[in-house]
């Protein structure tokens, strides 16, 4: 029987939709940041701590993955344009979804997109959204061994937060385990362990959005 | 449950290879999947029954070759399968790197002309 060889990766089809994502994103210079975690690790906490110091300085806007607007109204209580993207029920945001999404924002008007995707560790690791930088935000009170349960996610990420450091002294969390996982994944990942809680920990992760920013602001003006 | 948009994925891609060369029928699909890559179990077949009907590749047998987790040590070169430490079972090294085990792609389609 004829056989005719493709070897091409599986998600073509999501990958060209991703990189028309990143078109539309480039042409208005707006940076996007694709926030992946397991539920309850804290990405809606961390976003609008970030929302919240960096919105005198920065045109920001959110979309959510999700399938109730209860982490939109949260978002959207910071004052910053906010859209859900039902999933119904899909357990991770994909290319399609997020381009279907970005005509209910003003992308001339907007300098940082940050995309919260659907809570969970499998899943979004398999989607290129097209945004510039994977965030994963992982926590204290998940355990220290996600990045040997879940490599993909973490070998996917581009930066790595560690949320809840507030709780190191009430759960046991074997800092050198985790980072050991996540540095034989992804060698020199960059990585701020911080308390969106507390705020410990969170101006060093916003200068790195500052400088994303700024980069792609000078990008886009080349 | 991420198979349904996976297959979608997958049918676009053959088709988008079968169509121009004039394939009557797609009967296999040969995937390979690494253990460290995504996800993909024996129910993406069901849902490849489902979103394949009516094209071409309707009844197409989905064939998996799986290819396992594989590490090497970076200190004395021994390749070993996972463990939950990322460690070298022969020397202790924590000093190791991925070296198989993130395939994920449609190698080749069998097809009646």
């Amino acid at each position: 029987m004829p056989e005719i060889d493709i070897v091409e990766n599986i998600m073509d089809a999501n990958d060209q939709i991703a990189a028309r994502v990143r078109q539309q994103l480039d042409a208005a210079g707006v940076l996007g940041l694709n926030l992946m975690a397991s539920p309850g690790a804290g990405k809606t906490s961390v976003l609008t701590a970030t929302v919240n110091a960096l919105k005198d300085e920065l045109r920001l806007a959110a979309l959510d993955g999700d399938v109730h607007p209860v982490d939109v109204e949260k978002i959207a209580r910071t004052g910053i344009p906010v859209e859900l993207i039902n999933t119904g029920g899909d357990c991770h945001l994909d290319a399609n979804k997020l381009i279907h999404a970005l005509p209910t924002l003003d992308l001339s008007q907007v300098d940082l997109l940050l995309v919260e995707n659907v809570g969970n560790l499998i899943c979004p690791a398999a989607f290129a959204l097209g945004t510039h930088f994977n965030v994963v935000i992982a926590s204290i009170a998940e355990g220290d061994d996600k990045p040997y349960k879940y490599p993909a996610m973490y070998r996917g990420a581009d930066v790595l937060l560690l949320n809840k450091i507030d709780m190191l002294q009430y759960q046991e969390f074997d800092l050198d385990y985790f980072r050991h996982g996540v540095e034989v994944l992804n060698p020199g990942l960059t990585f701020f362990p911080l308390s969106a809680r507390t705020g410990e920990g969170l101006p060093a992760w916003l200068d790195w959005v500052r400088a994303r920013v700024a980069e792609r602001r000078a990008a886009s003006e080349a | 449950m991420h198979e349904l948009s996976i297959t979608q994925n997958l049918l676009a891609l053959a088709l988008q290879h079968a169509e121009p060369a004039g394939v009557r029928q797609i009967t296999t699909l040969h995937l390979v999947i690494g253990e460290l890559s995504s996800v993909v179990d024996d129910s993406v077949q069901f849902y490849w029954d489902f979103v394949s009907k009516g094209t071409i590749a309707e009844g197409a047998r989905l064939h998996f070759e799986r290819i396992p987790a594989a590490f090497r040590c970076l200190d004395c070169q021994t390749e070993f399968g996972r463990n939950d430490r990322y460690q070298c079972p022969a020397c202790g090294s924590g000093h190791v790197t991925i070296s198989a085990g993130e395939e994920f792609f449609l190698k080749s389609i069998e097809v009646e002309e």
